[in-house]
């Protein structure tokens, strides 16, 4: 994440080829500034929690754990309660204004939309450190 | 998600009131410059001064903004104090990504706040807050504040504000954008602050489904496009600093106010000096994956021993050029110090470092002295000019303030206007020959992007007069159509015609994407028809005589095919001098906000 530019465009890929979405928010990865643009950039996405409180806090199953870390979404059994987002230690979670909730599902389609490179889509047993 | 019709936030700033305006005409005016020139027509007072309260100040984004790799960019318009005449800066950072997701095309804000204050804006607020305690601060303290006191959306909110020279109404100030982005030129910064605007905070808190069909799929597209071909090379790696060495050796770079225009000092200054000396990283316009940004840094001294601290400045050709070789300096790091300062005051770099450039020369001769600059001037003393940079900004003193209202009305009052660098404005850093110095100078917005005279200068060494004018009159309506959607024009060898139009018609706009042609020559007519209708006049553009005086590699400027040029360009562009047909078939639905 040294090399990001703060393009957005592995959120808006997200966004539109996950969610069908115009978006830079409702992405599984959202870039934000680290105390303005002269402070750098972080990637504020899902860091794979197993157990995950998110789907510990979701009361109908619509996230449910993901083998590995993460969670698997089902979008049909969301009630927009919004009780994952606050669950997420590292506020991963997106809800919009119509409290859709946007997480990371861990696809990997972000990472060929990365022009720096920035991002890398491994399994975890073969990652060494995780980055931010 | 795109609508046929434009849908404009009007703010007016002395009632404190917002309005959400809905108007047709999508096919017609497309949005950014067409955009901008409609709403100007309809909500500028042509013939009243730059600073009446009823002006408008305009932003416009593009039917494409968002949507797209590199459509990345806002038109910003607005009656300048530099020439009380109609005109456009464009500018990158989030801003253009903010307006769509706020689901605005275009604000537009009129009146005059009573008090200094910030207007923030999202797709569910607006609220403009009284920042007096803000009056004098610079631009970069002034942003650390405003993403204080505006906190939500970081990363997705674009934050504009003007420093000291924008309060004090130069018509040199620029409005920051996002720290490293800026509406440069024309004076942007005076308006804002003559509205008592500080800041323009746009939060992007929205979202929209994207449209149906192959939209994904040319977004991929053109976005293995740009990053396959050698635009990420051209504009990532060195970036525009890499014109510098070229243009030097063709006797194309200003120098020491122009009086030459290639210097063995170049090394010190290139674009791999830039890179390896000063370079900290990259930013990026949010949507665009080029990231032209460079960011330099510099460390202070302080005055114990041992203690530093460092700063950040976003450095281009144009800036390197004007706050460079314009003043004689050959230490990179040295001129990021001047840009800093120039940064903090929030002056327009190129015009600042070329109006520092004639009060330097202004002072060898003897027209001024140091009562009037207060520090003394001296190519290639970087010192004097950080402290010269920040007293133009604040126009501390009568010298200094009338040479923020332009280099020529400086020369006016002192002398020295055959050597002032004034091309419509100060120039920009190509002295590539007589068609550059004619288009400059009679462009409508004075900038080195209305059209690619400077390319044409470096490839051409007939004198055919109405073959170059051709090529300027043909250049044009491209360029405007360009700056409509709004695409950043290191984008154009991509975004050719054809590609806009399969754009358009996969975001659900067939109807713009069959016209495009016809409506990029409208625009290109209508921006003219409001520029005259503030009072333009082409004859009464005056060339300078250092301009003359010119050597480039083709060898000396030739008076005659300059003047001629001139002439003939200036008469092209009288043929726009008609009355505005008004917009019959556009309706405009209103409701309050």
């Amino acid at each position: 994440m040294d090399q990001c530019t703060g393009c957005h465009s592995c959120s808006l890929a997200c966004a539109r080829l996950i969610h069908k979405k115009l978006s830079w928010t409702c992405a599984g990865i959202r870039i934000e500034s680290s105390g303005g643009i002269s402070s750098g950039f972080r990637a504020i996405r899902c860091l794979a929690c197993d157990p995950a409180p998110c789907a510990e806090a979701c009361p109908t199953s619509a996230y449910s754990q993901r083998k590995g870390g993460g969670v698997v979404v089902r979008k049909k059994l969301c009630i927009r309660c919004g009780a994952c987002v606050p669950a997420c230690p590292v506020d991963a979670i997106y809800e919009n204004a119509r409290r859709e909730v946007f997480v990371c599902i861990h696809c990997g389609r972000c990472v060929g939309f990365c022009p720096q490179n920035c991002l890398d889509y491994e399994e975890m047993d073969s990652i060494e450190e995780v980055l931010l | 998600m795109i609508f046929e019709q434009f849908r404009i936030l009007h703010y007016d700033l002395g009632s404190r009131r917002g309005k959400i305006v809905h108007h047709e005409g999508r096919n017609r005016y497309v949005g950014g410059s067409g955009l901008a020139a409609l709403l100007f027509h309809l909500y500028g007072q042509p013939g009243k001064s730059w600073n009446e309260a009823e002006q408008p100040f305009i932003l416009a984004i593009g039917p494409l903004t968002g949507l797209f790799p590199l459509m990345s960019k806002v038109v910003c318009a607005f009656k300048s104090p530099y020439h009380d005449q109609y005109t456009e800066s464009h500018g990158g950072g989030r801003a253009a990504l903010a307006m769509r997701f706020a689901g605005l095309d275009a604000i537009v804000i009129t009146g005059k706040a009573t008090k200094l204050s910030c207007l923030s804006i999202g797709a569910n607020h607006i609220e403009c807050k009284n920042v007096d305690f803000m009056r004098g601060m610079n631009a970069l303290s002034s942003g650390k504040l405003m993403r204080r006191m505006f906190a939500a959306n970081a990363g997705h909110r674009s934050i504009l504000r003007i420093g000291q020279s924008g309060e004090a109404g130069s018509a040199m100030a620029c409005i920051n954008v996002d720290t490293y982005r800026h509406f440069g030129r024309m004076g942007s910064g005076a308006v804002m602050g003559d509205k008592n605007l500080k800041g323009i905070i746009i939060h992007g808190d929205n979202d929209f489904d994207q449209p149906e069909g192959d939209y994904p799929k040319l977004y991929k597209r053109l976005y293995t496009e740009v990053t396959a071909t050698n635009m990420m090379h051209k504009y990532f790696d060195l970036g525009t600093p890499a014109n510098l060495e070229p243009l030097n050796e063709l006797q194309s770079l200003p120098w020491c106010n122009l009086q030459k225009t290639t210097d063995p000092a170049i090394s010190a200054i290139t674009g791999e000096t830039f890179a390896k000396d000063t370079l900290l990283r990259n930013a990026a316009c949010s949507g665009c994956p080029v990231g032209c940004i460079h960011i330099g840094y510099f460390r202070e001294k302080s005055l114990q021993a041992n203690r530093y601290h460092f700063h950040q400045v976003a450095y281009d050709y144009e800036p390197i050029f004007a706050a460079g070789s314009m003043l004689g300096i050959t230490d990179s790091f040295d001129i990021l110090r001047v840009l800093d300062s120039l940064e903090k005051v929030s002056l327009d770099a190129m015009s600042g470092g070329v109006a520092l450039a004639w009060a330097t020369e202004a002072s060898e001769r003897g027209l001024v002295s140091e009562n009037e600059t207060l520090v003394p001037l001296r190519f290639g003393d970087s010192d004097g000019y950080i402290k010269a940079a920040a007293f133009l900004g604040k126009g501390i003193n009568d010298f200094y303030k009338i040479l923020a209202q332009g280099t020529l009305k400086a020369a006016a009052r002192y002398g020295g206007g055959e050597f002032a660098c004034v091309l419509g404005q100060e120039m920009a850093g190509y002295a590539t020959g007589e068609l550059f110095f004619a288009a400059q100078s009679l462009g409508f917005r004075h900038s080195h992007l209305d059209t690619g005279a400077y390319s044409w200068d470096q490839k051409n060494t007939d004198k055919d007069v109405d073959g170059a004018v051709d090529f300027l009159m043909e250049d044009e309506p491209g360029r405007v159509l360009l700056t409509s959607m709004v695409a950043c024009l290191f984008a154009r060898s991509v975004y050719t015609t054809e590609v806009m139009a399969e754009c358009l018609h996969s975001a659900g706009l067939p109807g713009l994407a069959a016209s495009l042609d016809e409506s990029g020559e409208y625009i290109r007519k209508l921006r003219w028809q409001v520029r005259f209708a503030t009072g333009y006049n082409p004859d009464e553009v005056v060339i300078p005589k250092r301009f003359y005086a010119v050597k480039t590699w083709k060898g000396q400027i030739d008076r005659e095919f300059l003047d001629r040029l001139r002439k003939e360009y200036g008469r092209r562009l009288l043929e726009f001098k008609v009355p505005i047909e008004d917009p019959s078939d556009d309706k405009e639905d209103s409701c309050a906000h």
